[in-house]
């Protein structure tokens, strides 16, 4: 059965906001946990909500994040805002 | 005269070799003197700025970049990677300076048409300055402002007719060697297959959902020009199922020093007589081989496709006609610590175009099944593979065990069980027992 979008997305905003003091970007197993989904499902959701600019992508280059738009000192310190 | 004084990089220009201090400099002097009149759409002298902080990095022995970043093109969470300078006031035409990967044409086919209009592409919105081609095969634009990455990506797409590449936790840029289009070793068709995985595979390529990068490469023989074995998490190697097909007489005149050995290729110096014994059946690594009274033969059960005989005499010698792949698993190179081989997982199966590859899909998409629900974050398949063992890649896979997967006899007696494969488990009936076993 598939996820219900808004029920998972209100985890995942929860999920980050819990954690937001200590960090700003999550790996997108940690965001799958937070909604309790397996990896394909919870990519659906990710996707959508990156598609209507909730979560951005994070990269190092070799390992991508996820982190909530404008969050954390990346977009300020990168002048990207 | 140069913006920066460069002593350091300089010295780099006086070795043997070419050095990427002359080209760099050759391409600051071609956007300063704007022969074409390019309308640049980033700072002039991105070049000599690049420069400068090289000698700066140089001089102070430690980097003056930070490199990730949130930049990309919209919906994708790859093919651009953010670089930023940490000195901007000193060297402003590099304050950003990110990188793009572009996925390069398979078997690295160009028309010269086609690099005249990436170059020109990347004068007008980049730097100029290319790495052709990255270790993963892509094509590597260096350099460019946030401000100038959607437009480069409409115009890669829509006039170049050309997509991004991967980079972080995604599928990487697949790449293969130039398979049956220019090489008569190749024992399927890389590129078809390299191109239908990666239009099938779009989602794991743009969009990271992985615990780290994945890499598929395609060789059309073992003789691996790509090196998948020793760098792809999953490898496609040609291969064949029959014998080696001889030509005797083709045999006898590479004997009789009628036809160069290796094509000629070792022809640089007079290394004497070719000795077929010595430098054909002797180098052999199973000892597969015999010519005797002017006879070639091979025992092809023992012959593990290590393609010396064939590279030494390719007008006597071919692959079989039976060809298809066999796939390996869990190699990587990375450059600090670990590098492994791959491993083989199946030893033969056919590059079947008919049904889309379908049971080449099937063994990709259970292995990811189970690394992206297994896999630690930053943890390669390989790296997976080690942790739980190869009986637990055979199980999500269904592939049976089969001698190919042994790569020694066991030294350890012990044989560790599960119940379902012990009749009747674990219980027993103890009553029933103890009418035959007294205590």
């Amino acid at each position: 059965m598939a996820l219900d979008y808004e029920e998972c997305k209100q985890k995942v905003l929860d999920g980050i906001e819990k954690k937001s003091k200590s960090k700003s970007k999550f790996y997108f197993s940690d965001l799958a946990k937070m909604m309790d989904a397996k990896p394909r499902e919870a990519k659906k959701i990710v996707t959508q909500m990156v598609e209507e600019g909730i979560l951005v992508f994070w990269s190092s280059g070799s390992t991508s994040m996820y982190g909530l738009k404008g969050a954390g000192k990346q977009s300020a310190a990168e002048h990207e805002d | 005269m140069a913006k920066h004084e460069t002593p350091l990089l300089d010295q780099l220009e006086s070795g043997p070799w070419p050095s990427f201090v002359s080209d760099m400099k050759q391409e600051a002097e071609s956007r300063a003197k704007n022969a074409n009149n390019i309308n640049y759409q980033i700072p002039v002298d991105v070049v000599e700025d690049l420069l400068g902080v090289l000698e700066l990095s140089y001089k102070d022995g430690e980097t003056h970049w930070k490199h990730g970043g949130i930049v990309g093109v919209f919906g994708y969470g790859g093919g651009v990677i953010g670089r930023y300078c940490d000195q901007p006031e000193n060297f402003p035409g590099v304050a950003h300076f990110h990188t793009l990967r572009v996925n390069q044409p398979s078997g690295k086919f160009y028309t010269t048409e086609y690099l005249k209009q990436l170059c020109d592409l990347w004068e007008l919105r980049g730097s100029g300055i290319t790495n052709m081609h990255g270790s993963t095969g892509d094509i590597i634009f260096l350099g460019t402002t946030t401000k100038q990455l959607e437009e480069i990506f409409f115009e890669l797409t829509h006039n170049l007719k050309q997509d991004l590449g991967g980079s972080g936790s995604n599928l990487r840029t697949p790449a293969d060697c130039i398979g049956s289009a220019r090489c008569e070793y190749s024992c399927y068709d890389t590129q078809d297959l390299c191109n239908h995985l990666t239009q099938e595979y779009q989602d794991e390529l743009h969009r990271p959902a992985f615990p780290y990068k994945f890499k598929f490469k395609f060789d059309g023989c073992p003789n691996c020009c790509v090196a998948s074995i020793a760098r792809a998490d999953m490898s496609f190697i040609g291969t064949w199922k029959d014998d080696i097909r001889i030509d005797q007489e083709s045999v006898k005149a590479y004997v009789a020093g009628e036809l160069k050995p290796n094509a000629g290729a070792h022809s640089g110096r007079d290394w004497g007589k070719f000795d077929i014994q010595k430098e054909v059946i002797d180098l052999c690594p199973t000892k597969c081989m015999r010519y005797e009274d002017g006879k070639l033969e091979i025992n092809n059960k023992e012959c593990t496709r290590c393609m010396h005989c064939i590279n030494v005499m390719p007008r006597a010698l071919r692959p079989g006609k039976q060809t298809g792949c066999s796939i390996l698993v869990g190699a990587k190179a990375p450059i600090l610590d670990g590098a492994q081989m791959g491993s083989l997982l199946v030893p033969f199966v056919e590059v079947n175009k008919e049904n889309d590859y379908q049971e080449i899909k099937d063994v990709i998409e259970a292995i990811w099944d189970w690394w992206m629900e297994e896999g630690k974050n930053r943890e390669r398949l390989g790296e997976l593979m080690k942790r739980q063992g190869f009986q637990k890649l055979l199980e999500v896979t269904g592939i049976d065990p089969v001698p190919q997967h042994v790569q020694e006899p066991r030294h350890n007696p012990y044989i560790f069980w599960k119940e379902e494969e012990v009749e009747g488990g674990w219980e027993r009936d103890i009553n029933e027992f103890r009418k035959h076993h007294l205590r």
